[in-house]
């Protein structure tokens, strides 16, 4: 992904920033410019998340995307956050101990990088709540 | 609106045509299917090319012209051709905006096809030009794959309903049961639950076996107003319905993870159109890129109550003699998917049937036939219905 459109979205995913429709008091990440409930007539605000959520669905990675390959077998999922919204992520943990309904929290760490000097991505992926279970 | 008809049709072979280039491999589909309808190209009025990504696969964009070109029809006559993009789905939107144009009165004669080539480039760079179907900035950043979204929704349908990875299998093991019957696919060996299962895990639970492969290939058909089919075949199959919907890009934002509500949102729309039922389907191509897509298709249409796609497969419900058979062209599995063509095979599979001219495929009696590509992981949605009889 080229710089410009990394930076873009930069505090989203590093910090969880994502919105909120005052209007539908519905929650979303990633942010969203309109209300997908009441599009036009919502009133959308910044929202920074908690970050904890639960595992709605996983799988273990054995042949990766280009640029992951030193990273297989790798855990990607679905998180549920808190506040309702759901995200696609990697959980730092033991393949084995990942489970549907799993309680994570968010951690920043290293998405990737641009070629061998290019630009760094960070952001955010999740670890297990109980430490015990990584 | 008028009827419609498709009175031509034609699919190149489908597999790794190395000495084969885009322009080759659409102008054969293209010819044979105006050939197959007895159509010179003064009569063409306008043409639809279903294509994911020439831009990433062979480095060309401007398909529309650069296929009118090649097919003979942008010189003197001027032919309009239109590339259409809706990833996987992009053959079966080409084929509607087709069926549009006819349907309209604007035109008479229209070829709608599809193509891709994806085999002359390196395997990682075609997985990555695929990944571009998905959310790239939420989805692909983190490292999601197309195999990988899909494992989550076979993740969670086994959570959720007791599916198996046997009854994944069953779907690849039917699937390659009916393709070695068909001339044009990929692969035509028959393979076992067991050798799907004892394959490679390339995201868990989908094993390389329960995913389709890359392809090059292309489709074409020949469509006409339904008034005038007769004139050019005897044979003319008739477009009852043509439905499409969208969803969200990304797979986290769906209501459900194991259902594709495009799939149910078009086929409801295109039942209602044709005014039929699930019950009056004669048998349907479903967009199978994995295993598990196969499993929430036929639930999604309403083939199979919503969980029991597994169990209605491992019974034999969906293979050739079965209750409704699914994917007689041997799906995208065993045909292959050259992305930008699928949903034109699938039509041209129907057509070849309800012609009666799918030899060992064939199923006994077919009247009304159905088509379901997919774009994504399911946000796009595409559901066609053919019948014999007008």
């Amino acid at each position: 992904m080229s710089v410009p459109r990394f930076w873009r979205k930069q505090i989203a995913r590093y910090n969880l920033v994502g919105t909120h429709c005052k209007k539908c008091d519905e929650y979303f990440y990633p942010p969203r410019n309109m209300c997908p409930a009441c599009r036009r007539e919502g009133e959308i605000e910044e929202y920074k998340f908690s970050g904890k959520g639960e595992v709605v669905t996983y799988t273990v990675i054995h042949t990766a995307a280009e640029g992951f390959e030193n990273q297989t077998p790798y855990v990607l999922a679905i998180i549920k956050l808190d506040e309702g919204p759901s995200l696609t992520s990697q959980i730092i943990c033991d393949p084995s101990n990942v489970k549907i309904g799993m309680k994570v929290k968010p951690v920043f760490r290293k998405l990737g990088q641009a070629g061998e000097r290019g630009m760094i991505y960070y952001g955010t992926k999740f670890v297990p709540e109980v430490a015990d279970k990584c | 609106m008028r009827d419609v008809a498709i009175i031509g049709v034609k699919n190149t072979k489908f597999g790794e045509l190395w000495d084969r280039s885009f322009r080759d491999v659409v102008v054969e589909a293209g010819v044979g299917a105006v050939s197959d309808a007895g159509v010179v190209g003064e009569k063409i009025d306008a043409m639809f090319v279903g294509n994911m990504s020439g831009g990433q696969f062979v480095e060309q964009e401007h398909i529309g012209a650069l296929i009118a070109d090649y097919s003979g029809l942008a010189k003197d006559i001027h032919v309009p051709s239109t590339r259409v993009e809706a990833a996987c789905a992009s053959g079966g939107l080409a084929l509607r905006q087709g069926i549009y144009a006819v349907a309209s009165g604007m035109d008479d004669i229209v070829i709608a096809a599809g193509a891709e080539k994806m085999t002359d480039v390196p395997s990682a760079k075609a997985s990555s030009a695929l990944a571009a179907a998905a959310d790239r900035e939420w989805e692909g950043i983190m490292g999601a794959t197309f195999p990988g979204l899909y494992a989550m929704i076979a993740r969670m349908h086994m959570h959720k309903y007791g599916t198996t990875s046997e009854q994944l299998a069953q779907v690849a093991v039917k699937n390659h049961q009916n393709g070695q019957h068909n001339p044009i696919a990929q692969y035509k060996t028959p393979i076992t639950v067991d050798s799907v299962l004892k394959s490679i895990m390339v995201a868990d639970p989908l094993h390389i076996f329960d995913c389709s492969p890359i392809t090059d290939g292309a489709s074409a058909v020949v469509l006409a107003p339904a008034d005038i089919a007769h004139e050019y075949t005897d044979t003319p199959i008739y477009v009852k319905a043509t439905a499409q919907a969208s969803d969200t890009i990304a797979l986290h934002d769906r209501r459900d993870i194991t259902t594709l509500d495009a799939s149910v949102a078009a086929g409801k729309r295109a039942y209602e159109m044709a005014g039929l039922q699930p019950k009056d389907i004669d048998l349907v191509e479903v967009h199978d890129c994995f295993t598990i897509a196969e499993i929430c298709a036929i639930e999604d249409l309403g083939f199979a109550k919503k969980g029991e796609g597994g169990i209605v497969t491992q019974n034999g419900e969906t293979a050739i003699g079965g209750r409704i058979p699914v994917n007689t062209s041997g799906g995208l599995k065993s045909c292959g998917h050259p992305v930008g063509a699928t949903g034109v095979k699938q039509a041209v599979e129907i057509v070849e049937q309800l012609r009666g001219e799918a030899g060992k495929r064939q199923v006994d009696g077919a009247e009304i036939g159905m088509t379901h590509n997919v774009g994504g992981s399911g946000a796009t949605a595409v559901v066609h219905i053919f019948s014999r009889n007008r």
